[in-house]
């Protein structure tokens, strides 16, 4: 894994990563996945007659993208809180970008841990897919 | 609309054993190729495994789907998981189960009014310990956002 203790200090950042362009295969692959079927992301006439122009992605796949952006920066086995907030919804064809900042470090329950602020950017249009944030113990 | 006398519903517990097969093939759908998912005979599950929690039990069965919610209408506001240790790996039975906390309603700036339900959801080993809980928030719009919302 490579990240110490000594190099999460307050402000810190993760490699950003990029995703995308995400396809409807993406977002069926996750919906098998994970067993959330709603058509909304995959059935363009039930979308359409909910009034959206299309299919658009799981929120919870761009959430488990980011998830996994962490886990594979400070370790599968570290992860103790992770939390996101929807805001824009991810279209077929976007790209986007993750990035976790230290925003405090700090001992509890035995355990060096850092808390993350987390933001997933959607390319198009420049705005937040997600907000989050994330606790880590680091070893 | 939803049905707010549903707060504090709880569902019966149910179990749900942990699948190599399952956390390899949700880490790749996640993108993710760390061989501490893939490769690991008894991987730790990613942080967001746990929601396939929500459909182990097949429609239907979860609080929220006793809250007569319109799909066309429902978005998913947030998602948190607190794990209490290491997160849970293969071969781990939890049990579950999940509870209606909150309803209430927010003025939208384009959806109308917007109704959050949050539930939250504890896991528990054999033991009975407590190591993990998810909070959902979903929210029913008052008419479908349009994009960007």
């Amino acid at each position: 894994m490579g990240v110490t203790w000594d190099d999460l200090q307050e402000g810190a950042a993760a490699p950003r990563r990029e995703f995308g362009p995400l396809t409807r295969t993406d977002f069926v692959r996750y919906q098998g996945a994970s067993g959330d079927f709603n058509p909304i992301h995959h059935d363009e006439e039930f979308a359409k007659s909910a009034g959206y122009p299309s299919v658009f992605s799981v929120g919870m796949l761009q959430a488990g993208i980011l998830g996994c952006y962490c886990t594979d920066w400070l370790g599968a086995e570290n992860v103790r809180r992770f939390a996101v907030q929807f805001r824009e919804q991810v279209w077929p064809g976007d790209h986007l970008a993750c990035e976790a900042t230290v925003r405090r470090r700090y001992e509890e329950d035995g355990e060096r841990r850092v808390d993350l602020e987390l933001i997933v950017t959607r390319q198009e249009s420049g705005g937040a897919a997600i907000k989050g944030e994330a606790t880590f113990a680091v070893s | 609309m939803v049905d707010k006398s549903k707060v504090g519903l709880t569902d019966q517990p149910a179990t749900m054993p942990l699948e190599r097969g399952k956390i390899r093939e949700f880490a790749k759908a996640c993108q993710s190729a760390d061989p501490a998912y893939v490769d690991d005979a008894t991987p730790p599950v990613p942080p967001t495994f746990l929601t396939t929690v929500n459909f182990w039990m097949g429609s239907g069965t979860s609080p929220l789907a006793q809250l007569d919610i319109d799909l066309r209408r429902l978005l998913h506001g947030g998602q948190e998981y607190v794990f209490h240790g290491p997160p849970p790996h293969a071969g781990t039975d939890l049990t579950f189960q999940t509870r209606v906390d909150k309803i209430y309603e927010k003025e939208g700036k384009r959806g109308g009014t917007m109704t959050f339900v949050e539930t939250v959801t504890e896991f528990r080993d054999p033991e009975g310990r407590l190591v993990a809980e998810a909070r959902s928030t979903a929210i029913e719009t008052g008419q479908a956002p349009t994009k960007g919302s």
